[in-house]
């Protein structure tokens, strides 16, 4: 062990690999943040036009063109919908950005499916009866969704989402596919410069299992602040 | 009040409503009763488009509520509904589910005003025939003026310490005459009650229907669907028997409960009494 601590103290100070190392955190938390945020951002077109009253021509077509958008982005391993992006997709249209970029605008595209499911499914445990009453008072449809059914929905949602963040971290570990240097791709460099995985590969994991463990404190604190509101008497 | 006109009403196959013609009138109270699943509330929910009648019509202060070009949702605003559920918004206290309506209506009829006195103020440059300006409530203004109103009803069923509360603190007795209240903050002309006491405990629903009473003997319209043969005896005009989609019989309390005609009806009531 004294020998591995050595090699790995070498690379990871002497030569500058934390820096590295870093630089990949930061990669793996933008993919995921800047994810996330595009993903929420297309999830709520997506879950919008889902539960729209399909009375006209206009919105069952959007909500045909949502279904293939989830379908393929749920259909496919995200590996894959990444490789087709950066190296076919994105080439062929002539949009040209870094991989980075890249990675953050798939993983984004690809979260989006999954948020909009979340957010349908959390709109729709919501009892009917209230969007019912709203209306009944003369409310219009989107009326009656932002002032009270969005708002309970949101406590369904929101842990909910958390757990897709969790999910997002933890799926960034295949960014390398496209060559950004994520945590992952920076602790592999490390191992492979002197063929000594151990410590970097534990650290990793660790650093890994400590990012999801925030976020899931995170997730119970809110949780708990949503049950409370309820209760206030 | 509501002339309805050869209402029909189909889920998929199923015909729920068979061609049904009514009238209440002004200040009426019409009862609906009859077995499960024969369409009261069905009927009860046509009449403000709850449920979109699948043919005929329902006319509301001269409008055809089943004409999808007419605004439902102005309409809705003079027709309250009391639902067997309760419905309060969960995600309000008690004053915010009396006042949200009441208050997004005042808003909108600010913002009407507001658009209508920049365009009085430009035409009135050129044209002799000045346009009068409407007045305009500040924001505050109209909510405080929600909330006093909200306060008044809320003392009247003596729940004004529970303006603050969330409705998941309350009875199904709270609820309801909250409901109750939440509907009559917008001034209706009409009120529909569904079974507005099947979903209490029994000794919550003497509570609702004093609330229901007061309210009719203030002279408001009124179609309720109930099971509570003793209240719609008493506080009916009219007692409306459904089965199977139409409206069986009717007439007055005395003339359904002591004197039926239809062999359906007199089973009905053999049960229920
Ligand atoms: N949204 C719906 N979709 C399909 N069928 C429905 C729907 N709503 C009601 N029905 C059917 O229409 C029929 C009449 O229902 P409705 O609720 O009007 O009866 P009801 O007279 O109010 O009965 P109850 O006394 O049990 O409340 C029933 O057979 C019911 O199953
Ligand atoms: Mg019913």
């Amino acid at each position: 062990m004294q020998a591995k601590w050595e090699v790995f103290y070498e690379k990871f100070i002497t030569y500058d690999g934390w820096r590295t190392v870093v630089d990949g955190l930061v990669a793996t938390l933008e993919i995921s943040v800047f994810g996330l945020i595009i993903g929420i951002v297309l999830g709520t077109i997506i879950a919008a036009v889902k539960v729209m009253p399909k009375t006209n021509i206009f919105v069952r077509l959007l909500s045909l063109i949502c279904d293939v958008y989830v379908g393929f982005f749920r259909g496919t391993p995200i590996v894959v919908q990444l490789l087709v992006g950066y190296f076919v997709l994105f080439p062929a249209l002539d949009v040209r950005i870094s991989a980075l970029n890249a990675a953050i605008a798939i993983f984004g595209m690809n979260s989006g499916a999954y948020v909009s499911e979340i957010m349908r499914s959390g709109i729709q445990a919501v009892d009917g009866g209230q969007l019912e009453a709203a209306r009944a008072v003369g409310l219009s449809f989107t009326t009656s969704m932002v002032k009270v059914v969005i708002p309970q929905a949101v406590k369904n949602i929101l842990p909910t989402l958390g757990n897709e963040f969790i999910v997002l971290i933890k799926e960034t570990s295949v960014a390398s596919f496209i060559t950004v240097v994520d945590i992952t791709k920076a602790f592999k460099d490390i191992g492979s410069s002197n063929y000594e995985y151990i410590i970097p590969y534990l650290m990793l994991a660790a650093i890994y299992l400590v990012l999801v463990m925030i976020i899931t404190f995170a997730i119970k604190l809110l949780e708990r602040r949503l049950a409370r509101v309820d209760r206030r008497s | 009040m509501i002339d309805v006109v050869d209402l029909s009403k189909s889920f998929g196959k199923l015909q729920v409503l068979r061609s049904i013609t009514e009238t209440i009138k002004d200040g009426e109270k019409v009862a609906i009763i009859g077995p499960s699943g024969s369409g009261k509330s069905t009927f009860l929910r046509c009449l403000n488009c709850l449920e979109d009648p699948t043919s005929g019509s329902i006319f509301f202060e001269g409008k055809d509520l089943a004409d999808l070009r007419v605004d439902i949702n102005l309409s809705r605003r003079h027709i309250g509904m009391v639902f067997q559920q309760f419905n309060l918004f969960n995600n309000k206290t008690v004053m915010g589910n009396i006042t949200l309506a009441p208050v997004l209506v005042a808003k909108s009829e600010r913002r009407k005003a507001m658009r209508h006195n920049t365009f009085a103020a430009v035409t009135n440059l050129f044209s002799k025939k000045k346009k009068e300006k409407l007045p305009v409530k500040s924001k505050k203004a109209i909510k405080a003026e929600a909330e006093e109103n909200a306060m008044r009803l809320l003392e009247r069923i003596g729940l004004a310490d529970k303006a603050a509360s969330y409705p998941s603190t309350l009875s199904g007795g709270q609820k309801q005459r909250i409901a109750i209240v939440r509907a009559l903050a917008m001034n209706p002309k009409v009120m529909l009650f569904d079974e507005p006491t099947s979903a209490l405990d029994p000794e919550m629903v003497g509570e609702v229907l004093e609330l229901i009473k007061q309210v009719a003997d203030e002279g408001m319209t009124m179609v309720i669907v109930t099971h509570e043969m003793g209240f719609a005896r008493e506080v009916a005009d009219r007692i409306l028997f459904m089965d199977n989609g139409i409206i069986l019989e009717q007439g007055t309390p005395e003339d359904i409960f002591t004197n039926p005609k239809q062999p359906r009806l007199k089973e009905f009531l053999s049960k229920v009494l």
